[in-house]
């Protein structure tokens, strides 16, 4: 992997943005070159939130792309939006339980996760961006899950355990559904 | 160095400005520099330092003279319309010779603008901004680490040459996060006492912080002594970095900042396709650095300028290049960023 | 007996510059005897505004800055954070801290920073040549109302010391004037119990006095004075509007 650019969107409160942090903090972690730059402003609330993600093993010169490897899309609203800034070839992972195939599905590798289901079954709704971090994971491996594990540890292990367990189970049932 | 951690430009900057010794910070909000201030909210009282939101931007600069005027390291932020209402005391300070830092994390203007990064405030910031014959040291960071490193450098310029000195980062650089190291020690603050108010060394060593001279002939002669000092600084802290120049390219990009890293990437992609450029990247935007770039500019066919503006430091590109090349101009309005790929089209455009 | 000191050693020895008449110069002394009988002179910081005053840096002896038109007490703010040890007053005309800098002047008693700000309200703007002040009375003739301030127009005098006793945190607000010998002295104890406020870190006091300007105004000082009085002191009476520190230092007592 020399660069790789994810694009993470969702409804804001959806975790796009902390999709593309953990990604980013891991990536810092394991010696990579890392940027993260969100939509801010008034378009944080109501909108769509979304943040430009690039992990690189060498300097990051621009953290703004017009064209991605991966989009997250959280919701349909954010596929309709991003999902033709995808190159060809690249990767789309849906939440499949709020959204439909894009358009350019033969163009690119599509993978529709039942983000939110998964993270009912896993009982905690509010961890679906944790689902697709797993699955963010699996099919790019751009950042291992170690580092990803160590970095939450890092954040929660003390304040919250159970919370932890949680995230990191997700992420895991994210990765085995794309596997 | 301490450990890397992932920063926001805004957070990172406060950070280090704490970490280098300022206990002292006054600001009113505005976007995008809020995380700057909320930094500060949340971090000066765990350090006995001081926060207090002012009532303006006009009272924040006026809470950082007062400071600054008793010898302590304080410093303000703001984005570009907050900046404006800044300038006169900016203006006070530099000619009351008192060391202050002034963030501005700017945003589209004129007017209201909008909230989105831009470059167009670099006529205000290098010029004085204010009323009367001055300058400000001008530092713009082009990644969010440097963005922090300038703090403490811009703590020491203004207290060895008593100016105060400007941060110009953007609203991209303020939000943006990316790894940030932070030194384990930084420069001590310079003993104030020769001038600070309330500051005697004996009894009789009283202090006037003063910027009125109603005789002309003084006020000629203060100025002047301003402008001395000024000397000493284009001499002493011109700054910039060279890019890609040993690959016998024959054009040159100059950009700073925001621009100057996406013109990096643009230059990174082009050299992929066999076509060499060279970039320079002012550091200092005030004092220029002319001369290196007037040496970058030999030979080489045509300079090209990159901005986030409808180009103002190209100005000064024409003044360092002084008609040895051509000097282009690529530049954007409103807040809207480049991306690597238009830079390279547009860089075609011009070179083709 | 009262006996004639000489200049106190809270002035310097430079000639005052003010015109003939003018009573800065009876606000300075003021201000100077109370810095030397508390005995702050060193460690008292004094702001000079924009307006008549703007040279006070020559003329107090203590540690004084010079500063935009209006700002003294956010710079005064800047000052008292950084140096909380040190007394730091502004001196401040109707103009600078009525019209231009009521905005600093408000917030700056709202948060009852540490300070003392003298306010010398003469109802005109004296050092750029008597144009209209928010101060000046109504149907007063001033360079920019010539013919007589009308309120409908322009707004009735601002009385400072009313509206800034309607905040609840400033520690102590009083009018006083300096219209007479026995005014003078009544003013005498406004102005060092403002001083011996902050020594003792009480909060924000202000105290207004009642001033003349016979050069912008057209009359000789006493001619000055007596309108003034006529005047002035019925639209800006004289008083204490809070005085926090005492109603507690009495509830005290009473406990």
């Amino acid at each position: 992997m020399a660069t790789t650019r994810i694009l993470c969107a969702g409804f804001g409160g959806q975790g796009a943005l902390l999709i593309g942090k953990l990604v980013a903090e891991a990536g810092m972690a394991e010696g990579k070159f890392v940027t993260w730059l969100p939509s801010y402003g008034p378009e944080m609330r109501g909108g769509t939130a979304n943040v430009m993600v690039v992990v690189s093993d060498k300097p990051v010169g621009s953290p703004i792309f017009t064209k991605m490897d991966v989009l997250v899309a959280l919701n349909q609203p954010s596929l309709d939006k991003f999902a033709k800034d995808t190159k060809d070839g690249g990767l789309i992972i849906t939440n499949s339980d709020l959204c439909g195939d894009p358009e350019n599905k033969d163009k690119i590798k599509l993978a529709p996760v039942p983000l939110t289901k998964i993270a009912e079954e896993i009982g905690n709704v509010k961890a679906a961006n944790m689902v697709g971090v797993g699955a963010l994971l699996q099919l790019t491996g751009c950042v291992e899950r170690k580092s990803v594990e160590d970095y939450l540890s890092h954040m929660m292990k003390e304040k919250n355990p159970a919370l932890l367990e949680t995230n990191m189970a997700a992420i895991d049932k994210g990765a085995s559904y794309v596997s | 160095m301490g450990k890397k951690v992932l920063m926001k430009g805004n957070e990172a900057v406060a950070e280090a400005a704490i970490l280098a010794g300022c206990r002292h910070y006054f600001a009113y909000p505005i976007t995008p520099q809020s995380e700057l201030i909320e930094y500060m909210a949340k971090k000066m009282p765990l350090v006995d330092g001081t926060f207090l939101q002012a009532e303006s931007e006009v009272a924040a600069i006026n809470m950082v003279l007062g400071a600054a005027a008793c010898g302590v390291r304080v410093m303000t932020s703001s984005s570009s319309p907050g900046i404006s209402l800044k300038q006169e005391g900016i203006s006070y300070i530099a000619a009351s010779r008192l060391p202050a830092v002034i963030v501005n994390v700017t945003r589209g203007g004129p007017g209201l603008g909008n909230i989105a990064p831009m470059q167009c405030d670099y006529f205000q910031a290098t010029r004085g901004g204010g009323h009367g014959d001055y300058y400000t040291p001008v530092l713009s960071p082009s990644t969010v680490q440097e963005f922090a490193d300038m703090a403490p450098m811009a703590f020491e310029i203004a207290e060895k040459y008593l100016t105060p000195v400007m941060i110009l980062g953007d609203g991209m650089l303020g939000q943006m996060m990316e790894p940030v190291e932070f030194p384990d020690a930084y420069p001590p603050q310079k003993d104030p006492s020769e001038w600070a108010l309330g500051a005697r060394r004996t009894p009789d060593d009283r202090h006037i912080i003063n910027s009125l001279y109603i005789d002309p002939y003084v006020l000629q002669e203060k100025t002047e002594t301003l402008f001395k000092v000024y000397e000493e600084i284009k001499k002493n802290e011109t700054r910039f970095e060279t890019y890609n120049m040993d690959s016998g390219a024959k054009y040159l990009i100059v950009a700073h900042g925001t621009a100057a890293r996406v013109a990096k990437s643009a230059v990174d992609a082009l050299k992929e396709e066999g076509v060499e450029l060279a970039l320079i990247r002012p550091i200092t935007l005030w004092p220029y650095p002319y001369d290196a770039v007037a040496e970058a500019a030999k030979g080489k066919e045509k300079v090209i300028t990159i901005e986030l503006s409808m180009g103002q430091m190209v100005e000064d590109v024409k003044l360092a290049v002084c008609g040895e090349c051509p000097v282009e101009f690529i530049g954007k309005a409103g807040g809207v960023v480049f991306t690597p790929e238009e830079i390279v089209s547009l860089i075609r455009e011009k070179i083709s | 007996m009262t006996v004639f000191k000489g200049r106190t050693k809270g002035l310097t020895d430079a000639k005052l510059s003010y015109c003939p008449g003018c009573l800065h110069g009876v606000a300075h002394r003021l201000i100077g005897e109370s810095m030397e009988e508390l005995g702050i002179i060193e460690k008292t910081i004094g702001i000079a505004p924009v307006g008549c005053s703007v040279f006070a840096y020559n003329f107090f002896a203590c540690d004084v800055i010079q500063v935009p038109h209006g700002r003294a007490p956010a710079v005064a703010t800047g000052m008292h954070r950084a140096r909380p040890d040190r007394i730091v007053f502004t001196y401040q005309g109707d103009g600078d801290l009525a019209a231009i800098g009521t905005a600093e002047t408000i917030h700056a008693a709202n948060r009852s920073e540490n300070i003392t700000i003298f306010f010398v309200n003469n109802a005109t703007y004296g050092m750029t040549g008597g144009q209209m002040a928010p101060t000046t009375l109504p149907g007063m003739k001033a360079t920019t109302a010539p013919y007589g301030r009308d309120v409908s127009d322009t707004g009735f005098p601002m009385r400072l010391c009313e509206i800034l006793s309607q905040l609840e945190m400033p520690n102590y607000i009083e009018r006083v004037s300096l219209l007479s010998p026995k005014e003078i002295l009544k003013a005498k104890k406004a102005v060092k119990k403002a001083l011996q406020y902050n020594t003792d870190g009480k909060g924000l006091s202000f105290v207004e006095m009642i001033s003349t300007c016979p050069t912008n105004w057209g009359m000789d000082p006493l001619k000055a004075r007596e309108w003034a009085r006529e005047n002035m002191l019925p639209i800006f009476p004289l008083g204490v509007f809070k005085d926090r520190a005492a109603e507690e230092a009495k509830e005290k007592e009473a406990e």
